[in-house]
């Protein structure tokens, strides 16, 4: 910690516009670690978007916030890496950590900011040990790794299932500025977006996620977990197999690759377990499998394992949950 | 247009992996590498244009140890034309190779790079982005879709709730998703073929590049194993033990 002379924590919120992300109420849980770490240094958020008045409203409401800076701007519309990041570059100034979530959203953003700075970057952290010191899962979560950063900024991008979601105070509390910047031209252009429509919660805060894999069959038959999801309220997952065989959108796949989810209850249905889809899920609480190979690696990690023909027992289970 | 693909050589993915006993890293003696499977989506999209007509050059680096020239010949089977290996230790940063990467830019004048979105040992999904950072290039990362028309790219990428299309000026930096393409196989001609294609080796001091390490890894230790757990009988015996011992649903 010594080459940090002044420690100040700035988070990256990412937001639609109107609300902030569930990764962002992660985010500031680690900034506020890192912060007690470093002798209660402040926290600032940057808000980077075009007229996200509620978003700044919502982030005052965090007593550990204590200022917020805000580039508002049409260019900002939507999240281009390429514009925001000059933005983030310019904010950064006198901050020894800039923190935001490991979504696609930061995946996309940060390293493109540390390239800028001239910094490294600690990817998808689990955990905060020291103020330069946190570990991270690598080989797909089958091994987990110390690592120390020396840069003079430590860039990180958060795993949101890794730290509780941050509950907002009745108090605004938070400053608010403008930040000032020229917005600059961009190669890169929004042409359009298509986003999965669901009733459901959101994959990722999920508390019970329901996932089916390729022993469903095909996208009808997937519908037996859509029904099974809707009945305990929780979200729909998927192993690529069946994402790959057009059963649901590839936004619902769990795994290293996809989403990684940490819910209460995780069931995953006619999925073998490869590693892969068990990096995206292991850390579930409790895990149901069911499958009718009693070899299925999926039986290695699961609490209850129920063996057998998941088209007699789903049913079953629909009818009496 | 010529395409520059960096590629990795990395454990094979059907492999899992063990930690040394000492800690200090992941066993990697004796253990099957191959190319990263990201990486291998990479090369195909860029032989694919090839094949459309688009690109007329597909050159494929790495940056590594000598071994790494294996993966480089598997590039050159799958249809890139040439190889360059950077020869360099086998774990330098993401940001060091972005460096490396944008001298040989500046040398090839490529008007495009494909990469993978993330190699499957590290896991940092960085290097395209610091890449299109320091040569001030558009990115589009997580690519499931990418036409390329007069001097422009359109890419689907997939975000997180969905997919999102951009489209970029040339030159631009690309990353792969899983599903931008199926990779194909080197048929035996082709591996032979490749043999004979040329591949050069350099150093990161011929490139002006100086390799530094910021990061330190004091420990890799194994997770937390979950403990084994039961086989029910029935659904109802399930539904018992979701209510009454695990308490997950009421």
């Amino acid at each position: 910690m010594s080459h940090l002379t002044t420690a100040k924590v700035l988070v990256i919120s990412q937001h639609d516009g109107v609300q902030c992300s569930g990764g962002t109420l992660s985010v500031l849980t680690a900034a506020e670690q890192i912060s007690t770490l470093c002798e209660n240094c402040p926290v600032d958020v940057l808000v980077v978007g075009n007229q996200c008045q509620n978003v700044v409203e919502q982030l005052r409401r965090f007593p550990i916030v204590n200022q917020i800076m805000v580039a508002d701007d049409v260019c900002f519309a939507h999240p281009l890496s390429e514009c925001l990041a000059p933005v983030v570059v310019k904010a950064s100034h006198g901050y020894s950590h800039i923190l935001s979530a490991a979504t696609t959203f930061g995946k996309d953003l940060m390293p493109r900011v540390s390239a800028l700075l001239d910094v490294g970057q600690l990817s998808d952290i689990t955990k905060i040990e020291a103020p330069d010191t946190v570990v991270r899962p690598i080989y797909a979560g089958n091994a987990l790794a110390r690592v120390t950063s020396s840069d003079k900024v430590i860039i990180m991008t958060i795993r949101e299932t890794a730290f509780d979601k941050m509950q907002p105070s009745d108090e605004p509390t938070a400053s608010v500025t403008m930040l000032q910047f020229d917005a600059a031209p961009s190669a890169t252009e929004f042409v359009s977006q298509e986003m999965t429509k669901t009733e459901r919660p959101e994959l990722t805060s999920a508390k019970v996620v329901v996932s089916g894999g390729r022993g469903l069959g095909s996208k009808d038959n997937f519908a037996l977990v859509e029904k099974l999801a809707d009945k305990l309220g929780g979200a729909i997952g998927a192993s690529r197999a069946a994402v790959d065989a057009g059963f649901v959108s590839n936004d619902l796949q769990v795994g290293q690759t996809g989403k990684v989810v940490a819910p209460d209850l995780y069931i995953a249905v006619g999925i073998s377990g490869a590693i892969q889809h068990i990096a995206g899920m292991k850390e579930s609480k409790v895990i149901v499998a069911i499958n009718n190979d009693p070899d299925a690696p999926i039986f290695d990690v699961a609490d209850y394992g129920l063996v057998g023909d998941l088209f007699a027992l789903l049913p079953e289970l629909i009818d009496n949950v | 247009m010529k395409i520059l693909v960096p590629i990795k050589r990395v454990i094979d993915p059907y492999i899992k992996v063990r930690v040394k006993a000492d800690n200090s890293d992941v066993e990697t003696n004796n253990v099957k590498m191959t190319i990263n499977p990201f990486c291998e989506i990479a090369v195909e999209e860029a032989v694919r244009l090839k094949e459309q007509g688009i690109a007329d050059e597909v050159i494929v680096m790495s940056a590594g140890g000598a071994q790494c020239q294996e993966q480089l010949r598997t590039a050159l089977a799958l249809g890139a034309d040439r190889a360059i290996h950077i020869d360099t230790a086998d774990k330098i940063e993401p940001l060091v190779v972005a460096k490396l990467l944008k001298a040989l830019v500046e040398q090839e004048q490529p008007q495009l790079v494909i990469t993978g979105k993330q190699s499957i040992d590290t896991d940092n999904n960085q290097v395209a982005q610091m890449l299109a950072a320091l040569l001030d290039w558009p990115q589009a990362t997580f690519a499931s879709d990418v036409k390329i028309e007069d001097q422009k790219v359109q890419v689907v990428r997939e975000v997180d709730g969905g997919l999102m299309t951009v489209a970029m000026n040339l030159p631009a930096v690309i990353s792969t998703d899983l599903r931008l393409n199926e990779p194909r196989f080197a048929s035996l001609p082709n591996i032979m073929k490749a043999k004979r294609k040329p591949l050069d080796t350099v150093t990161p001091e011929s490139l002006g590049v100086e390799v530094t390490f910021s990061q330190t890894i004091t420990e890799v230790t194994p997770p937390a194993a979950r403990k084994g757990g039961i086989k029910v009988e029935s659904v109802s015996e399930l539904l018992d033990k979701l209510r009454n011992e695990a308490k997950v649903i009421s």
